[in-house]
């Protein structure tokens, strides 16, 4: 099935070159992957994965393994960011 | 103690400067900045006068940390009562004004009276004169800082001044300082320029020699800056992407008001975003963003300083502004961005130079032109009325209108008035996307709940800097709770107001919350200051703050039914993302919100609370 990862901030880093224009990554991953498989598949450093976001709903740390994806999700992760 | 002790009146009206003691019995009850202004202003003033009469009063204050070794210290506020609101206004700017304020000496300057022609204040360490600025009024903001540093011979004096919008009274001028540093919300320029009070130069060779504990005071600074260099957020996040990092954030939560706030998401997020201002420019291969900035003794320096396309269509024949300026800030792009649906990164940075050249507020300028596009869509306004035709997403008419409300021309002096009055004029004030006449920052009420009731309840109308709960609804900052629910968002809301009142009356930067507590902040007070400045102490002077300011507000005329959001907030659903169908729940969270305030229903501080606080 597809689904769309976005890398932000320091996260684009891990974007292959054509996606880091838009920081959305469409891939194909079988049925039952869950957000934590995805985020360890790509070797993302625990320490910039802070913010996760499934379809814009937030995704807690103890939550990311549970959390399977569906067709069409969208997961968006930040490193520790903030503004105002 | 902390405070020089000294408070520079000049009087307008006679052209007097006069140097007064600081009544320290407030400034143990209210510290500093933000909340000693207020105490001053609320016992000077008529609450109900008009905010651009001679009568209203207009203060620069430094906080007790102003211009120490203190990380961040180098705020500064601007106090009055605002035309934009007519509430209380309190605008914060860092910069190296407010420290170089303190190095002269003074604590606070009051302004009050009416120049019967423009001047501008010298200070100069202990001596204070009124100078003539006839040949500065006109001028902008970066003429005029430029002019009167070649005037006084010193590239070192600090220049907190007013653009032409400030001159010419549009409702949300700023006051500027080092050029792009602002005290930008609820209008303080135009009183400024109403008093004919076109800046105030200042040169301060004094320093701050005054801290109660020094050791300790190095110490525990020393402490906390190594605290915000570790922190991810302050330490790596704000200095590489900048406030802007939110764009996609809020974007990707759909809680970005689009197109006055008829849509949640804006499709050109990240065109506008802080990886765009990273990313080479297809036109000249050159990154828009130059590099970051801090103010003074800042050590986390978050500011932008960037590079307009050259070859853009703004400033294709226009050199000036191809140099490296501030900007973009996210609610500056937000504003200029996704309120009016233009996506053009480098139209939003020519609108926010404008903005900062000629001194007015980006974000209720930026949400007033929201409003205009979308009455022009309605057919309210047309192209003769505007000067240019007006859709959703039209550069050409963001940069057209941003130079035309610089100068105050035409349809410019309409703009200058702000949403509200903009659109009770032409008849739909329905449209203004304001509270109490202040339009709103950058986070749609109905996809974060929390911020409705921040909004609705800001004593200088809608706002995002009086409780930023996005910090915790968002962020997870310090623990996360649920942007879509109403439950616990009023002792959210209190909590964050509280505390940040407490921080902008201190002479820090609010930003340093993103890693410390009020509990980090409380030690380095204390070693500067004289006294208890315990933390039960600061959690009730934050409490006294913000009641000061609704009791001035109360006084002015203000009631429960300016508590409120606008009706499509409340009535139409979020189109799409996480708060898809929903509204924002403000009548829900009112009343609690009044019950742990110790407010009457009618949002008035009862007698009990006056009592309580001191007041």
């Amino acid at each position: 099935m597809r689904v769309t990862l976005k890398l932000y901030a320091s996260l684009s880093d891990y974007l292959p070159d054509e996606a880091k224009r838009t920081n959305e990554w469409p891939m194909d991953v079988a049925d039952g992957t869950t957000v934590g498989e995805l985020i360890a598949r790509h070797q993302l450093p625990s320490r910039l994965v802070h913010l996760v976001l499934v379809n814009g709903h937030y995704v807690p740390p103890a939550g990311r393994d549970a959390r399977v994806l569906a067709a069409d999700d969208v997961l968006a992760i930040w490193p520790p960011v903030a503004g105002g | 103690m902390a405070w020089t002790r000294k408070i520079l009146r000049v009087n307008l009206t006679d052209r007097t400067c006069t140097s007064e003691p600081l009544n320290m019995e407030w400034a143990r009850d209210y510290l500093g900045q933000r909340g000693l202004a207020t105490k001053y202003l609320a016992s000077e003033i008529d609450p109900k006068v008009d905010p651009l009469s001679p009568d209203n009063k207009i203060i620069w204050a430094t906080g007790p940390l102003t211009g120490t070794m203190a990380s961040t210290g180098g705020r500064y506020s601007v106090v009055t009562k605002g035309p934009l609101t007519g509430a209380i206004a309190c605008s914060n700017s860092g910069g190296y004004f407010g420290a170089e304020l303190k190095f002269a000496g003074w604590d606070m300057v009051i302004i009050e009276g009416r120049a019967s022609s423009p001047v501008y204040l010298s200070i100069e360490n202990g001596k204070a004169e009124l100078r003539d600025a006839s040949h500065l009024w006109g001028k902008t903001v970066w003429e005029t800082e430029g002019q009167i540093k070649a005037e006084h011979q010193d590239p070192q004096v600090r220049v907190s001044c007013i653009g032409r919008a400030g001159e010419n009274g549009v409702l949300y001028a700023g006051i500027i300082n080092d050029l792009h540093r602002a005290a930008g919300r609820s209008g303080v320029g135009a009183v400024a320029g109403s008093k004919n009070l076109k800046a105030i130069a200042v040169r301060g060779t004094l320093g701050v020699g005054n801290i109660a504990n020094p050791k300790e005071f190095m110490k525990v600074t020393f402490e906390k800056k190594k605290i915000l260099k570790e922190n991810a957020v302050t330490g790596q996040g704000l200095p590489t992407y900048g406030t802007q990092v939110l764009m996609n954030v809020i974007n990707e939560i759909g809680a970005m008001p689009t197109r006055n706030h008829k849509d949640v998401q804006f499709e050109g997020a990240r065109k506008i975003s802080a990886e765009a201002m990273h990313e080479p420019r297809e036109t000249d291969g050159k990154a828009q963003l130059v590099n970051n900035q801090a103010c003074f003794g800042c050590t986390i320096a978050c500011g932008r300083i960037s590079k307009i396309d050259a070859t853009h269509f703004s400033v294709v024949n226009s050199p000036k502004y191809w140099g490296a300026s501030g900007g973009l800030e996210y609610e500056a792009a937000w504003a200029l961005g996704c309120a009016n649906g233009v996506d053009d990164i480098e139209a939003l940075q020519y609108a926010n130079m404008l903005c900062n050249e000629d001194g007015f507020d980006p974000i209720s300028y930026g949400a007033t032109i929201g409003a205009v596009m979308e009455l022009y869509e309605m057919g309210v306004l047309t192209k003769e009325e505007i000067g240019i035709e007006a859709p959703f997403g039209s550069a050409k008419a963001l940069t057209y209108m941003t130079e035309i409300t610089a100068r105050s021309e035409g349809f410019g002096k309409v703009i200058g008035l702000g949403s509200k009055r903009l659109c009770e004029k032409y008849g739909h004030p329905e449209l203004s996307m304001s509270v109490k006449g202040q339009e709103f920052p950058a986070y749609d009420a109905r996809g974060v709940q929390g911020m409705g009731l921040t909004y609705a309840t800001s004593n200088r109308g809608a706002c995002h800097l009086r409780s930023y709960t996005i910090s915790s609804e968002v962020l997870g900052i310090p623990v996360k709770t649920d942007p879509l629910t109403t439950e616990g968002k009023p002792a959210l809301v209190k909590a964050f107001q509280d505390a940040t009142a407490v921080v902008d009356s201190s002479g820090l930067c609010v930003f340093t919350t993103f890693a410390w507590a009020l509990s980090d902040i409380q030690p380095q007070l204390q070693a500067a200051c004289e006294g208890d400045w315990s933390m039960e102490k600061l959690d009730l002077m934050g409490e006294r703050i913000w009641n000061l300011e609704r009791q001035f507000n109360n006084d002015a005329g203000f009631t429960r039914k300016d508590d409120d959001l606008p009706p499509r907030l409340k009535t139409e659903g979020a189109k799409v993302g996480p708060a898809k169908g929903m509204v924002s729940g403000i009548d829900k969270m009112i009343p609690e919100y009044y019950e742990l305030r110790g407010w009457d229903k009618e949002g008035r501080l009862t007698a009990e609370t006056v009592a309580r606080l001191g007041l």
